[in-house]
C-alpha cells in the first residue's frame, strides 16, 4: 500500500534532517522546544484583524529555516499537506463578516478576508515552526528535553517506545498489507471484514512482541525504569538563543512594526 | 479531529494544555503506584500498534470513502484508561511534531478531545458498565458502537467549543455544531464496529490478552476526580457558551454590532472561563488578550487606537508598511542562505 510506504518515508526524512550538523542543530533543545513555545503563543495572541503586524514574525522561520539548513519547499509542501482543517473553519469567516475593514481608494476589504488572511499567516507560522523544530531536533534529543523540563518520565518512556516501534510495526504491517493485496486482485482497499482479521492478528502479534521485549529487557537488567543518558548541555548560546527570540517576539507584540515603517514611508512622501 | 494553532487563542489553548498536562501527570503517578515493569514496553508497543494501523485505510461499504481505526476506545479496552490514555497521548504528540496534525499549542485540546472522552468517560461509564467481563456477541457490538460514538462526540464538540471560545473563526455555534456532529456519527459508529470486531477477534483467538488487561487495569476503581474535573468544564463551558449566546449575536454583524453599541458586548462576554483564563493569563504575564485588553487599556499602543477606525490612510500605510517587512524578512532569509551555503559540503 503506498499510502503506508508515503508515511513512513515522512517520518524518517525528518529525522534524517535532524541528523545533519548545522547551528541551529547544536543548540539545546530546551532552549529550542522554549522558544518554539513562545514563539507560538506569541502568534496566537494577536487579534483576528491583525495582519501586518504578524508579518515580522516571518523571521523567526525563516532564519532557523537558513541555520537550520533546512528544505524550505520541504516545510512549506508539508504545511499545504495539513491546511485543509484551518482552511475549512477560516473559509466562512470571509462570508459571514461583511465588515468593511480596509479601504483603499473605491476597494473595501471585508473584515472576514482579513482574519482568514490571518488566520492562514498564523497556520504558516505555527506549524512551520513545529516542523522546523523536530527537523532540527529529532526526537531522541526532544524526549530528553521534555523529560529535562520536567515531563513525567512514564510519559518520555512512552513517547520513546513508541518512536522506536513505530517503524518495526509499520514494516510489519506493510508486509501483511501486501500479503493480503496480491491475493485479492482487482480490489482497492480491503473490506471492513478483511481490515479487521488483518488489525486482529497484527494486535496478537504485537503483543507478543511486547513480550519478548520485555523479556529481553529484563534479562539486561530492566527494574521498570529507564535510564537516559543525559547527553543535554545547556549553554550560553542558548540561553542568548531564547533571550535575542523572546526580545523579538516581545518587541514585535507591542509595537507595529510594520505599520511604524508605513507611517515612516508614507510620512517622507507626504 | 485534530485541533488547529491558528483557530486557538492562547487563553483557551493554554488552558487545555494545562488541564492535559495534568492528566498526564496523574496518569503516569497512578502507573508507577501499580509497579508493573512490563506496563511500559506493552504500552510503548501498542501504542505504535495504533499509529501502524492507522496508516492502513479500509473502504467503507456503499460510500466509496474509506477509513482506518481512531483507536482511543480499543486501547482503553486493552490496557485500561490510565494506560491508554498515555499511550494516545503520546500517538497524538508524535503526530503534532511530525505530521503537524494539530499543532503544538493545540496540543492540549487534542489530547483532550481524542484521549479524554474515550479513555475517561466512553471506557468507564459506557462500555465497562454495559459490557462487564464477558459480553456476549450482540452486546460487545452494541456497546463498541455506542462508546465509540459517544467518545467522538463529546471530541467533536470539544472541538467546537474550543474554537468557539478562541473567538478566532466567525463561524456561528450551532452552525459548527450542525456541521461537526453529523459528520462525526458514522465515523463513531464505524470506529466502534472495527473496535468490536477486533475485540472479538482477540477474544476468539487468545482470551488471555483481556485477563492481562483487566490484571492491568485491576483494583483501579474509576477515578471519580476526573469525571468532576469534565463535569466542571463542562458545566463552565456552557455557562460561558450560553452566556455568550444571551450578550451577542452570533451572525456576520457581529463586528458592526459591536462598534455600534461600544465595548458593553465585550464586557458581557467576559465570563466565567474566559475571565478565569484571561485572569490566569495576566497574573502569568503572558501577552493580554488582544480584545479584552482593548477595553481595559485602551490606547496601549498606536495599533490598538488604530485598529476599529476605517481610515483609508492608516490603511494605505499598513499595506506599504506590511509589503516593506515582507522585504526585510525576504532578505535577511536570502543573506543568511548566502552566508550558510559554502559551509555546506
Amino acid at each position: 500500500m503506498a499510502l503506508v510506504d508515503l508515511h513512513v518515508a515522512e517520518l524518517g526524512a525528518l529525522e534524517e534532517m535532524a541528523r545533519r550538523d548545522s547551528s541551529l542543530r547544536r543548540i539545546d533543545p530546551r532552549a529550542k522546544l522554549v522558544t518554539t513555545l513562545v514563539f507560538i503563543l506569541t502568534v496566537v495572541s494577536f487579534g483576528i484583524y491583525e495582519l501586518a503586524a504578524l508579518l515580522p514574525l516571518l523571521l523567526y522561520p525563516v532564519v532557523l529555516l537558513s541555520l537550520g539548513d533546512l528544505p524550505t519547499g520541504y516545510i512549506l509542501r508539508k504545511v499545504a499537506l495539513v491546511s485543509p482543517f484551518a482552511i475549512l473553519v477560516g473559509i466562512f469567516n470571509p462570508l459571514l463578516d461583511h465588515s468593511p475593514h480596509l479601504i483603499v481608494g473605491d476597494f473595501h476589504v471585508s473584515g472576514g478576508w482579513i482574519s482568514f488572511a490571518s488566520i492562514l499567516l498564523r497556520f504558516v507560522l505555527t506549524v512551520s515552526a513545529a516542523l522546523i523544530l523536530i527537523a532540527s531536533t529529532g526526537v531522541h534529543h526532544l524526549a530528553l528535553a521534555l523529560q529535562r523540563l520536567g515531563a513525567p518520565s512514564a510519559f518520555v518512556m512512552q513517547l520513546l517506545f513508541l518512536y522506536r516501534y513505530l517503524f518495526v510495526l509499520t514494516q510489519e504491517a506493510l508486509r501483511t498489507v501486501r500479503a493480503i493485496t496480491l491475493r485479492s486482485v482487482d480490489r482497492k482497499a480491503m473490506s471492513m471484514k478483511t481490515y479487521a482479521h488483518f488489525l486482529g492478528s497484527l494486535l496478537l502479534r504485537t503483543l507478543d512482541r511486547a513480550q519478548r521485549i520485555h523479556v529481553a529487557m529484563r534479562c539486561r537488567g530492566y527494574d521498570g525504569s529507564v535510564r537516559l543518558l543525559n547527553t543535554l548541555q545547556f549553554r550560553a548560546a542558548d540561553a542568548l538563543f531564547i533571550a535575542l527570540w523572546c526580545a523579538y517576539f516581545l518587541a514585535i507584540r507591542f509595537g507595529n512594526v510594520p505599520h511604524r515603517i508605513g507611517e515612516l514611508v508614507m510620512g517622507v512622501f507626504t | 479531529m485534530h485541533m488547529a494553532d491558528a483557530l486557538l487563542s492562547p487563553a483557551v489553548g493554554g488552558g487545555m494544555w494545562a488541564l492535559s498536562a495534568g492528566l498526564i501527570g496523574y496518569c503516569s503517578k497512578v502507573l508507577r503506584t501499580t509497579l508493573d515493569d512490563w506496563k511500559i514496553p506493552l504500552m510503548g508497543v501498542v501504542s505504535a500498534f495504533v499509529f501502524a494501523a492507522q496508516m492502513v485505510n479500509f473502504s467503507i461499504p456503499a460510500t466509496g470513502s474509506s477509513g482506518h481505526l481512531g483507536g482511543g476506545l480499543l486501547l482503553a479496552i486493552l490496557l485500561g484508561p490510565h494506560a491508554a490514555f498515555l499511550a494516545i497521548a503520546s500517538v497524538l504528540t508524535v503526530q503534532a511534531f511530525f505530521f503537524a496534525d494539530g499543532g503544538l499549542l493545540a496540543l492540549g485540546c487534542t489530547i483532550f478531545n481524542l484521549g479524554f472522552f474515550p479513555c475517561f468517560v466512553a471506557y468507564p461509564l459506557i462500555y465497562r458498565r454495559i459490557a462487564g467481563s464477558n459480553p456476549t456477541t450482540a452486546r460487545l457490538w452494541t456497546v463498541s458502537i455506542l462508546a465509540a460514538v459517544a467518545g467522538l462526540e463529546l471530541g467533536a464538540l470539544g472541538v467546537v467549543l474550543e474554537t468557539r471560545l478562541s473567538e478566532i473563526s466567525a463561524l456561528p455555534f450551532t452552525t459548527f455544531i450542525a456541521l461537526m456532529l453529523p459528520i462525526h456519527l458514522p465515523i463513531g459508529i464505524i470506529e466502534g464496529i472495527v473496535t468490536a470486531a477486533v475485540v472479538q477477534f482477540v477474544y476468539r483467538a487468545r482470551p488471555e490478552v483481556f485477563d492481562a488487561a483487566t490484571a492491568l487495569s485491576q483494583g483501579r476503581k474509576i477515578a471519580v476526580a476526573p469525571v468532576l474535573v469534565v463535569l466542571a468544564i463542562a458545566a463552565v463551558c456552557s455557562g460561558g457558551v450560553l452566556s455568550w449566546f444571551a450578550s451577542s449575536h452570533p451572525d456576520g454583524l457581529e463586528w458592526a454590532l459591536f462598534h455600534s453599541t461600544g465595548t458593553e458586548e465585550f464586557a458581557g462576554r467576559e465570563d466565567a472561563l474566559h475571565a478565569s483564563l484571561a485572569h490566569v493569563q495576566t497574573k502569568t504575564a503572558i501577552l493580554p488578550d488582544y480584545t479584552f485588553s482593548a477595553s481595559e487599556a485602551p490606547a496601549e499602543t498606536g495599533a490598538k487606537t488604530q485598529w476599529p477606525a476605517v481610515d483609508p490612510g492608516t490603511s494605505v500605510s499598513g499595506i506599504v508598511g506590511g509589503a516593506i517587512t515582507l522585504g526585510i524578512v525576504a532578505l535577511a532569509g536570502l543573506a543568511l542562505r548566502r552566508r550558510a551555503a559554502p559551509a555546506r559540503p
